[in-house]
């Protein structure tokens, strides 16, 4: 049904009128222009879509947007930009801690998530975190490694409030 | 010198190499990036020859017309055959800007060198650069041959570690072809045929429009080609949603569940080569046979494919992350009716492919639908279960074989027979051609060069294992697949090279020694002993405790398609009721290493990949055809399964010919995953993947 939907995406408030049975991913794909989520299966089994909706991360092809009214959404366009990198997409370039990437925003976006959690993370929890999201190349040392560096980094200089959604 | 192969074949240097933005130097090279890093060290080799810093190198996007036609971006070559001809490119490019430069100072070209672009006389700034001297230099010349490159010893660039060139995009969320979008784009999906031979007896399009709550949503319906367009992509989404639910078609393929198993392959209608040697004359040699096998593999790309195409007034332009431009044009020409003078191909980054999954496909879908449709951009986007049901996967093999140790322990005699579907189509048979009903046609891939009577089969690929063995035979038997398959990542090479390092730990036993022992008394290549060696000291081989304790040690070693990277592995692991990786190392001699941190990146990859495909990955047919289509039934290896990879490069030896790493670390992970399950078991398992279901049967066995 078509109906208007507020949300808070990458701490801006939007409004949207559009069927509420159209998925998050799609919505923030074709109506926000945000396409750092992207398709990978379309049942919430890989992670190339997650996005995070008031402080967890989600499949945001599972999420239907008429659920979502008044939610706070982050999408990886929202944790930092070339100008302004969040000190995981630092880490993750200095450890090149990926290749194809086709799964990496997906994965920052589920490791934002628990820095957020935790800023202290084992390998072991890491692991845990990062286990629902698929990567076909094998990268997975060097983006375990990246997320330890990040924490490192944050614990020493923690990043400014506001900076960073 | 002799020119490379690639150079040859588009022989003229401003293909490659060109000056014309101030500061910047235009590098084209026909290898397409897909994360492996290939343009990153393609622009260091070139950064090196030229003396400029990486920063000035705009590297080309592969298109046709603008690139060098180097045909597939495949078999681990482009450090290789490309990293060759960029090579004398620049070299031959550099001599001639030298030489301007000399005419225009008076001097010696001997005295002139080059700083980040500055031409320097006798060590002093000139005011001369590249960019001041192109409007006198003629790059549209062919390579003469009479340039050598930069000996590897004065290398500053290539042999250290360069960031890759791609990564910060996709850090940032850029960087796709499946975010690309055009004013007025149709989103397209495309109905599949289940099985080459089925027939749309049926479609309900009234009932589809009515699901698709979208009565504007378009139905393309031309033989057994159907696809659903509209603007809206959940639209388009959900008319083949309703499309699959109703159709109905005659002819449709109905498999046996068994053909999932390699156990099928010898039963399946097979053109045969076999070896031409004689066998061995009979003696009292000890001899042992046995059976290796891998089922049917799925690329398994995170992103399904797709394919973007618009024809406007006779031109047809395609997007399309595909391994190479030019054999997509050539086929998209085909298929669409269109010359190829009048079709422009551009390479567009996607998600890993890893081999030929459905990218060609989906480019071809949305070719296909552009020129009947002219002005509106096309955009294909396969769902999870057409990339899993509809790709050509990679085939399934079964290796059987027989060895004679002499007297002394020796391999005297081995010979390999292999049962494999095809690992190149060729890129022929494509899905949209079949549905269209054009007639068959040749691929347009043609084999590579041999020499006469050579033949090239993917599925021969390291059959013989990579030891100082005096007889030797392979036989292929190549089936014909109940489902389309393709290349793979390494194609059979990882697959025989899994089979025989298997086998020569079976053939240690049988000689009563230490399997790394065994080994290394049968390599005579120092290069070689040192990856064996190498690898044995970092995995600690000489503590390796006794065998079925369910912890193991295994150990692995081949030469990368007997030519090319010296790779040798060793994987630690334990087993209850299923396989746990404690650890995993690699040491590797690839020759001449461009970027170390890339080529590691690589191996690390293959090593983990390899390690997916050998204890859980199994494509599945029954029925209308593939029947393992979501991550579900296709499980891969996760981030709390992986373990800790070592990888090591060996360095000094750059002034070795430079071989590729994306596909040289599968067989000897595979394999030495395989010794190692053996030496914890104390039984041998042979058939992949390593279920947990094998383990329990194999430890019933043990106990009775």
């Amino acid at each position: 049904m078509l109906r208007d939907i507020g949300l808070t995406v990458n701490g801006e408030a939007r409004r949207l009128h559009v069927d509420d049975t159209r998925t998050l991913l799609d919505v923030l794909r074709s109506e926000l222009d945000l396409k750092a989520a992207r398709f990978g299966c379309g049942a919430g089994h890989c992670g190339t879509c997650a996005v995070i909706v008031d402080g967890d991360d989600v499949a945001a092809c599972q999420q239907e947007v008429g659920n979502l009214e008044g939610k706070a959404i982050t999408t990886l366009e929202g944790i930092g930009t070339p100008e302004r990198p969040h000190p995981l997409q630092i880490a993750f370039i200095e450890m090149q801690a990926g290749q194809c990437g086709y799964c990496l925003a997906g994965i920052l976006v589920g490791a934002k998530a628990l820095l957020d959690r935790n800023p202290n993370p084992s390998r072991a929890e890491i692991a845990s975190a990062l286990s629902w999201h698929l990567c076909r190349c094998g990268a997975h040392n060097r983006i375990m490694a990246a997320v330890e560096l990040a924490a490192e980094h944050m614990r020493e200089a923690p990043m400014p409030q506001g900076v960073a959604a | 010198m002799s020119i490379p192969a690639s150079l040859a074949a588009n022989p003229r240097l401003d293909r490659w190499v060109g000056f014309e933005e101030p500061g910047l130097v235009r590098i084209a090279v026909g290898k397409v990036e897909y994360g492996q890093g290939a343009m990153t060290g393609l622009a260091q080799i070139a950064a090196e020859e030229l003396d400029v810093g990486m920063d000035r190198l705009d590297v080309v996007n592969p298109e046709t017309d603008l690139s060098p036609d180097e045909g597939l971006t495949v078999g681990s070559m482009s450090t290789e055959s490309s990293g060759a001809s960029i090579r004398f490119a620049c070299a031959e490019a550099r001599a001639l800007f030298v030489a301007a430069a000399a005419r225009r100072l008076g001097c010696d070209p001997a005295e002139i060198e080059i700083d980040d672009g500055a031409f320097l006389a006798g060590g002093e700034p000139s005011g001369l650069d590249y960019w001041a001297l192109a409007p006198e230099v003629d790059l549209a010349v062919a390579p003469t041959g009479e340039v050598t490159p930069k000996p590897p010893s004065k290398h500053k660039i290539v042999g250290r570690d360069h960031g890759r060139l791609d990564l910060p995009a996709k850090v940032f969320g850029a960087a796709y072809l499946h975010d690309l979008a055009q004013p007025g784009m149709l989103h397209a999906r495309v109905l599949r045929q289940p099985g080459f031979h089925a027939r749309l007896a049926g479609l309900d399009e009234a009932a589809i429009r009515r699901a698709a709550g979208d009565e504007t949503v378009e139905i393309l319906r031309e033989a057994n080609f159907v696809a659903f367009l509209s603007e809206s992509e959940a639209a388009a989404n959900a008319a083949i949603g309703a499309a699959e639910q109703s159709a109905r078609w005659d002819d449709a393929r109905d498999l046996s569940p068994a053909l999932s198993e390699t156990a099928s392959l010898k039963a399946l209608p097979a053109q045969s080569f076999p070896s031409p040697e004689p066998p061995p004359e009979r003696s009292n040699r000890r001899r042992h046979t046995a059976g290796y096998s891998r089922p049917y593999i799925a690329h398994g790309s995170m992103g399904p494919s797709c394919g973007l195409a618009v024809f406007d007034d006779g031109q047809l332009t395609v997007w399309t992350h595909a391994q190479g431009v030019y054999p997509l044009r050539m086929l998209i020409a085909r298929v669409c009716g269109v010359e190829p003078a009048s079709i422009k191909v551009i390479h567009t980054q996607g998600a890993g492919t890893y081999g030929h999954n459905g990218s060609d496909d989906a480019a071809i879908d949305a070719a296909v639908i552009a020129v009947r449709r002219p002005g509106k951009p096309i955009r294909v986007l396969w769902r999870r279960e057409d990339e899993f049901g509809h790709e050509p996967v990679g085939t399934a093999m079964h290796v059987e074989l027989t060895a004679e140790l002499d007297a002394g322990g020796r391999i005297a005699d081995y010979a390999t027979e292999i049962w494999s579907g095809s690992h190149t189509g060729g890129r022929g048979r494509c899905l949209a051609e079949t549905a269209l009903g054009l007639p068959p046609a040749p691929p347009i891939v043609p084999p590579p060069n041999l020499p006469a009577g050579v033949r090239f089969s993917g599925g021969i690929l390291n059959a013989i294992p990579s030891y100082d063995i005096p007889a030797r035979r392979v036989t292929e038997h190549v089936v014909q697949a109940p489902v389309r398959t393709s290349s793979l990542r390494g194609l059979g090479g990882p697959v025989n090279t899994y089979a025989n390092e298997c086998f020569i730990d079976e053939l240690a036993e049988l000689a009563g020694e230490d399997p790394v022992a065994f080994r290394l008394a049968q390599i005579s290549d120092p290069r070689a002993i040192h990856v064996v060696t190498r690898t044995a000291q970092l995995c600690g081989w000489d503590k390796r405790g006794p065998a079925a304790t369910g912890r193991g040690l295994g150990f692995a070693y081949c030469r990368y398609r007997d030519r090319g990277a010296y790779v040798a592995a060793a994987v630690a692991l334990t087993v209850d009721t299923e396989v746990r990786l404690d650890h995993m190392w690699c040491v590797t001699d690839c020759g001449q290493v461009i970027n170390p941190d890339g080529a590691k990146n690589q191996l690390e990859g293959g090593m983990i990949m390899a390690a997916s495909w050998a204890l859980k990955e199994q494509v599945r047919l029954a029925g209308r055809g593939i029947a393992t289509i979501t991550w579900d039934d296709y499980p891969i290896l996760r981030f709390d399964e992986v373990p800790p990879v070592d990888v090591e490069l060996v360095m000094d030896q750059q002034d070795q010919r430079s071989s590729g790493t994306g596909e040289v670390s599968l067989g000897p992970a595979m394999a030495a995953i395989g010794n190692a399950v053996a030496h914890a078991l104390g039984a041998r398992l042979r058939d992949l993947p390593f279920t947990r279901e094998r383990i329990a049967r194999a430890l019933l066995a043990s106990d009775s």
